[in-house]
């Protein structure tokens, strides 16, 4: 019983030096912060900004988004708001279709929905990635955009395609 | 006109001057230190955007406390609530006094210098229960009574713990006890006592309320203990006070076994104050290492191991002297 109490002391006190060591090794290493002014992260992979659309294949001005809404409802905090030509259902009319939307008409036969626009208000969002997971057609993700600082709450209500569409042009040039 | 002036008096200014300037500038350095060391051990840079590699930080920090607002807090002891940072500094000051801090260095010879240290030092406890208790605050109340116990059980075995080197020596001078130590470190009493050399220290580390024995300002449940209400200078003093006594703390522990002044080759004020600063550094070394410990611990740790290995250590250093 006293043995024990001693030899528990003598290993409380050798951990004592163990501690020591530990952080004395860690003060002769290297730094692992970066000094943000100054430098910057190299890669932001993994890191979760607000949500941004993903181009399509074929065309970096369009999104791969297929208006269905889903992320609309997914959203806990409904900050995500779609709109855009609906999908038509198959058995609307043809006269039905060429009636709402006649130069488009090819294009709406082939049930393809345009998207108009896509706001994200990122002051509500928690970045659950609820949109993200759920979207058919892998067509949001997370942006790697760090640098989000503004003087309203305006400046964080995003509008994604204009921004997919102006990064398409800056691409371009 | 200057006769009419006594000599000491003169001595006693100008070394109270030269003492809080010593202890103006040590806080600076300290305080310097202590954040970068805390950076590097975690890892990161310390303060780095003041002044090259963030040397002026200790500085813009004083200039800001000092150009704070003093507010007392609405139903504290005004009196008390501005008396207690000052007495907190004040025997700092005295302390010094009677330092060697060199073979010629030494503002005041005392023959109880020892004794004037530690009895000087343990004001400090008063000072913390009057700010405690007329902060009007129970986060400072409670800290309060934490210090006062605690600095009551590690009074016990640091005293018990400097005895045998007075009973070695025969003298509670600090000069005497320095320059009775050889220059090199097997002839530091710290070779002879290192049983009373190690609980010299942790009860040191006690008294001065450093980690891991902070539990007088817990920040995790105590927001910041018996100073929780001060801001400015208020709180500055009492923090000018904590690595005061930090340094009071070291230089007692190299007067007392580590040769004071003394060291190989060329003993001197530097000896000194390297000897002191290694000290402060394993302080602040050991501050960011280890978690606080309990305060059934703490007590634990003194009543349960201290006192008794410092009465052993005595009892066996007295059996040897008596042969
Ligand atoms: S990440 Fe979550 S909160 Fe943010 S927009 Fe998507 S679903 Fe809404
Ligand atoms: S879930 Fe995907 S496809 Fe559907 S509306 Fe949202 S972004 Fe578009």
């Amino acid at each position: 019983m006293m043995v024990k109490k001693f030899r528990d002391t003598l290993t409380g006190l050798w951990s004592l030096l163990v501690g020591l060591k530990v952080t004395a090794v860690n003060f002769v290493r290297p730094e692992v912060t970066v000094h943000y002014p100054r430098q910057t992260v190299p890669s932001l992979e993994g890191y979760r900004g607000h949500i941004e659309l993903v181009p399509s294949q074929d065309d970096p001005f369009k999104s791969k988004c297929i208006v269905c809404m889903t992320c609309v409802r997914m959203c806990p905090t409904s900050c995500i708001s779609v709109a855009g030509s609906k999908p038509k259902k198959k058995t609307a009319g043809k006269d039905q279709a060429a009636d709402a939307d006649s130069g488009d008409t090819p294009k709406a036969q082939k049930a393809k929905p345009e998207l108009e626009s896509f706001v994200v208000d990122f002051t509500y969002c928690s970045l659950c990635g609820l949109c993200v997971q759920n979207c058919p057609t892998g067509a949001l993700r997370f942006s790697t955009d760090v640098y989000l600082a503004g003087f309203s709450r305006q400046d964080f209500v995003f509008d994604l395609l204009g921004r997919l569409q102006s990064q398409a042009e800056h691409k371009e040039q | 006109m200057i006769d009419a002036i006594p000599a000491p008096f003169i001595v006693v200014s100008v070394g109270l001057a030269a003492v809080m300037a010593f202890i103006g500038a040590n806080a600076l350095v300290l305080v310097y230190l202590e954040r970068k060391i805390a950076g590097f051990i975690q890892r990161r840079p310390g303060p780095y955007e003041v002044g090259p590699q963030g040397i002026l930080q200790p500085v813009a920090d004083g200039l800001k406390l000092v150009g704070k607002q003093l507010f007392t807090p609405k139903g504290a002891d005004g009196v008390l609530y501005w008396l207690a940072p000052m007495i907190s500094i004040a025997p700092t000051l005295v302390c010094f006094l009677v330092i060697p801090f060199g073979p010629r260095l030494q503002i005041i010879n005392s023959n109880v210098g020892l004794i004037l240290i530690l009895a000087f030092t343990g004001v400090n406890v008063l000072a913390l229960c009057i700010a405690g208790w007329s902060s009007q605050n129970k986060y400072a109340l409670l800290g309060a009574a934490r210090d006062i116990s605690q600095s009551v059980a590690y009074e016990i075995p640091l005293l018990l713990s400097v005895l045998p080197i007075v009973f070695i020596t025969g003298s509670l001078n600090l000069f005497d006890i320095a320059s009775s130590q050889g220059p090199w470190p097997w002839q530091w009493y710290g070779a002879y006592q290192p049983v009373a050399f190690v609980i010299f220290f942790i009860c040191a580390l006690a008294e001065t309320n450093r980690n891991p024995f902070d539990l007088p300002e817990a920040e995790s449940e105590l927001t910041a203990g018996f100073h929780t209400e001060y801001s400015g200078m208020g709180f500055g003093m009492f923090f000018l006070a904590e690595y005061a006594y930090m340094v009071v703390a070291s230089c007692l522990t190299a007067i007392l076994f580590l040769g004071g002044f003394q060291g190989p080759v060329a003993s001197g004020w530097w000896w000194f104050l390297a000897k002191v600063y290694l000290l402060l550094l394993l302080i602040i070394w050991i501050r960011w290492t280890y978690p606080r410990v309990r305060f059934d611990q703490l007590l634990n740790i003194c009543w349960k191991w201290l006192i008794p290995l410092a009465v052993l250590n005595l009892l066996g250093t007295l059996l040897v002297i008596a042969l």
